[in-house]
């Protein structure tokens, strides 16, 4: 392992330097910093032009440059942005987090989503919703993500503060969504047409009652969560996880499950009072590593209560336990996010979402509120990433779960009387995931070129903002910081794609 | 996931009713003739196919290309034309049937910029200028990914080991950003360069999958009989093993092409790809995004001719992969099969109730 690591590192070193070396070289034949003297008219044209030669140092070949950066790099020094004076670090130390928050967003839900409903399709091959999810699936791969970021602009971010102003979805609307809904997951479950019809009832209905609950609730303008809710909502993921991960006939995993839920319920009255804590307060301290440390602690609760409740396989407990109290955790967060709302919108002259920029200048307020307006500000770019990535995901994860159930040991799970349920998760899901675990690290890199459209649209200082910028002002040395750490996390990815693979796949060994 | 309600009809016999179908498609067919004819009962393909050529021939024949002149009114770099709708609105109207006032389509049926600039025309150019874009990065990735791929698969040794490290450089960068510079580099200087220099750049994927092919089939008892027999090496590569290996290089190209048109609209979009006065369809959204909501049209009409063609692309290059892939067994749909057992059923009760009288 050690050895595998060594070398992988090494040849990632020479790729890193030879990539770079090249990249610099096209670069500087790129960008031209003295058009705009050439072009001007002043007096002093020659001299000022002799100036700028002086200053980025022209006259020297790229090459030695090369090395001369590469030097000062290696010192930490990543150069100045010559227009503004500006130190490179100090530009690009704020961009990162803004495109990591970004990049991260996107992958995590884009995961979310493609992995559900690529198996989904998979399980119903040439059936309408495999074909719908197939055409879909083009379509989003074919779509421009600037022309749909513009589009999401006008009408998610203005639309939808339009509709803040008066919000009252028309009941014939809700009415309609309710359908679409219920055709929908009658096509995703399937089955006989008597279940089909069962299925298009209920989640119409669900869906109808939804919508109307928060049309009459106000739910628009004050969003909460709020106890009741908290409860139901758990429940609900409650049922859900251990019905796909342990089966509901597994009487210790679905009590686990409830158990933690309960607790989550009563936890949420005390966490009031401890939101209100300083470090939550303005310019609060260590907050993250405070909520890392409260999630550690749910965690453990829930390994714990799964435990408790014993038996033979007292592993599958412990493990749905941890998962219903991270969404425990993660719900009371978010109503704690919500609570601030009405404040925030009212401090925005009450249309909420923007359309540009990663936070709102001069807002102040608390840690809550901070929260909140990075999550507006994050909507739209993660929503432009998520529709692209998720096209990609599903496509992967429909082929290799197809794959996957054609298997002969699938056919010898079913063969010895495995319930489907069994035979899907465990089996077929699991290795579903081995080919994905490499795609997805490597897949990072394609969202963080994604990243440079979604960013200009957006008007969000990130990196790839940055880059674009840079490219467009010929400030070599920006330029060159944003390849450089792009590509490091391009070779770490695919050093985190080998190792992750070896990990999930016993027949992989690195060291052999 | 549905069982048959009879188990004793099993698998194997689902297995025959099937094989019995798709031996009838293939039987007595060379394999380029049972390509060609999945290729064209492939309904997405021939839609896209179709789509696509009207858009092709649509986008030269309107304002023409080059010296010919095209049977179009306006050139779309006119500044003096009268603006006919408020603001330069589509002349186009709907027919009657879907609530329009009757079809017609006016003098400027995609509408106006604000300068009074013809849109159809503008989008033609565009149009033309992104096709042009995406055949020349297909074919230059093409040329150079077949090449490189198959003498290191074939030769394996430095060359491989030269591909392989190059590759590697390739995927330290996101595509957007090489492109990005290149597009700096070249962009202004002509949309053939900057499509020629893209394609320099995107061979890699290419030429690593027809590496895979080579490496695979050059094991293969055919190639090992040809050189028996006396083959030269360029023998085998060009007679025995590309010909097997064209379905993964046709399939990737086109997927290449659809990737490649929305890689030269982003790029023209964020303003390192083509430059004015050639126009292209990102340029044409990047110029026109700021006029969403006053004037809608001039952002739709460019976005929705990027879609079309790269969809129809992808729906080519989805079957072809189909048509090219041995492994496909078109799945007939349930009720299909259930014909077809039934016709079994019927033809075997024949035969037997035959087989009683006699």
């Amino acid at each position: 392992m050690l050895r595998f690591l060594t070398r992988r590192l090494l040849a990632g070193l020479a790729t890193l330097f030879v990539a770079l070396f090249l990249m610099y070289l096209l670069v500087a034949a790129a960008i031209d910093p003295l058009k705009d003297l050439r072009e001007s008219t002043a007096a002093n044209k020659d001299q000022l032009i002799a100036a700028r030669i002086e200053l980025l140092d022209l006259d020297t070949s790229p090459v030695i440059r090369f090395f001369q950066w590469l030097g000062d790099v290696l010192q930490g020094d990543l150069g100045v942005a010559w227009k503004t004076g500006e130190s490179v670090s100090s530009l690009i130390g704020h961009a990162i987090i803004s495109t990591l928050q970004l990049v991260t967003a996107a992958t995590f839900l884009s995961l979310l989503l493609g992995i559900t409903v690529g198996i989904v399709s998979a399980l119903r091959q040439y059936a309408t919703f495999d074909y719908l999810i197939i055409f879909l699936s083009f379509l989003l791969y074919s779509l421009p993500s600037f022309w749909v970021a513009v589009m999401l602009k006008q009408w998610g971010a203005i639309g939808f503060n339009d509709f803040l102003r008066d919000p009252n979805l028309a009941w014939a609307t809700i009415a309609v969504v309710g359908i679409v809904m219920g055709l929908l997951w009658s096509l995703a479950i399937g089955g006989s047409p008597r279940r089909r019809v069962q299925v298009f009832l209920i989640a119409a209905a669900a869906t109808t009652g939804m919508l109307a609950y928060l049309q009459l609730s106000n739910w628009w303008l004050e969003p909460k969560i709020g106890p009741i809710l908290l409860l139901v909502i758990g429940a609900a993921v409650a049922f859900a996880i251990v019905g796909v991960f342990a089966g509901l006939q597994n009487r210790r995993a679905l009590w686990t499950a409830l158990t933690v839920v309960a607790i989550g319920f009563v936890l949420y009255f005390p966490m009031q009072t401890v939101f209100k804590a300083d470090a939550f307060g303005v310019d609060g301290e260590g907050t993250f590593w405070i909520l890392v440390g409260l999630a550690v602690v749910t965690g453990v609760i829930g390994w714990v209560v799964g435990r408790l409740y014993g038996g033979p396989d007292w592993g599958v407990s412990a493990k749905v336990g941890v998962a219903v109290a991270l969404v425990m955790g993660a719900l009371i967060f978010v109503d704690k996010v919500m609570q601030v709302w009405p404040p925030y919108s009212k401090a925005l002259g009450g249309r909420p979402i923007p359309t540009f920029g990663d936070r709102t200048p001069g807002l102040g307020g608390n840690y809550w509120v901070q929260v909140l307006d990075a999550f507006t500000h994050l909507i739209l770019p993660t929503a432009t990433l998520v529709l692209i990535a998720f096209a990609a995901y599903t496509r992967y994860s429909r082929s290799s779960m197809l794959e996957v159930m054609n298997q002969d040991y699938i056919r010898t799970a079913r063969a010895k009387g495995l319930p489907e349920r069994v035979v899907v998760v465990r089996h077929g899901f699991r290795n579903t995931l081995i080919p994905l675990a490499t795609i997805v690290p490597i897949d990072v890199i394609t969202l963080i070129g994604g990243a440079v459209i979604t960013e200009a649209v957006f008007a969000r200082p990130g990196m790839g903002q940055l880059f674009v910028h840079a490219l467009d002002a010929a400030e070599q040395d920006t330029v060159m910081a944003y390849l450089l750490i792009t590509a490091s996390l391009a070779i770490i990815a695919n050093i985190v794609a080998d190792i992750i693979y070896a990990v999930i796949d016993p027949r992989i060994r690195l060291d052999a | 996931m549905s069982t048959s309600p009879d188990p004793q009809l099993s698998a194997d016999h689902n297995e025959r009713t099937e094989n019995e179908i798709e031996l009838k498609d293939v039987v007595g067919l060379s394999q380029g003739q049972i390509v060609r004819r999945r290729f064209f009962r492939h309904k997405g393909a021939m839609v896209g196919l179709g789509v696509l050529i009207a858009v092709v021939v649509l986008a030269f024949s309107s304002v023409g290309f080059g010296p010919v002149p095209g049977w179009w009114k306006y050139t779309g770099y006119e500044t003096t034309l009268d603006v006919v709708n408020p603001g330069g609105a589509p002349t186009f109207t709907l027919p009657t049937w879907l609530g329009g006032e009757g079809f017609a389509l006016g003098a400027h049926p995609f509408g106006q910029d604000e300068l009074g600039r013809d849109l159809f025309a503008r989008v033609m150019h565009g149009v033309q200028t992104s096709l042009m874009v995406m055949v020349i990065i297909g074919l230059v990735a093409c040329g150079i990914g077949v090449l490189v791929g198959s003498l290191a698969g074939f030769f394996r040794g430095r060359l491989d080991t030269f591909l392989m490290r190059t590759t590697d450089l390739f995927i330290t960068v996101p595509t957007i950003v090489i492109g990005a510079v290149i597009g700096k580099l070249a962009g202004q200087v002509s949309g053939v360069l900057f499509a020629v220099s893209l394609g320099i750049v995107l061979w890699t994927s290419l030429a690593r999958l027809v590496r895979g092919e080579f490496l695979a089939l050059r094991e293969r008892e055919f190639v090992d009989a040809a050189r028996v027999a006396g083959a030269s090496n360029r023998r085998i590569i060009f007679k025995h093993i590309l010909p097997n290996a064209i379905g993964t290089i046709i399939v990737s190209t086109t997927l290449l092409m659809s990737s490649a048109i929305l890689l030269e609209t982003a790029l023209s979009y964020l303003g390192f790809g083509i430059q004015p006065p050639t126009i292209s369809l990102g340029q044409l959204i990047q110029m026109y995004q700021e006029a969403f909501s006053t004037r809608p049209w001039l952002f739709w009409w460019p976005g929705l001719f990027i879609v079309v063609i790269a969809l129809t692309v992808n729906f080519i290059g989805d079957g072809l992969r189909d048509a090219f892939d041995p492994r496909q067994k078109r799945i007939p749909s349930e009720r299909k099969m259930a014909k077809a057992r039934e016709a079994a059923a019927k033809q075997q009760l024949a035969a037997q109730s035959e087989a009683g009288l006699a």
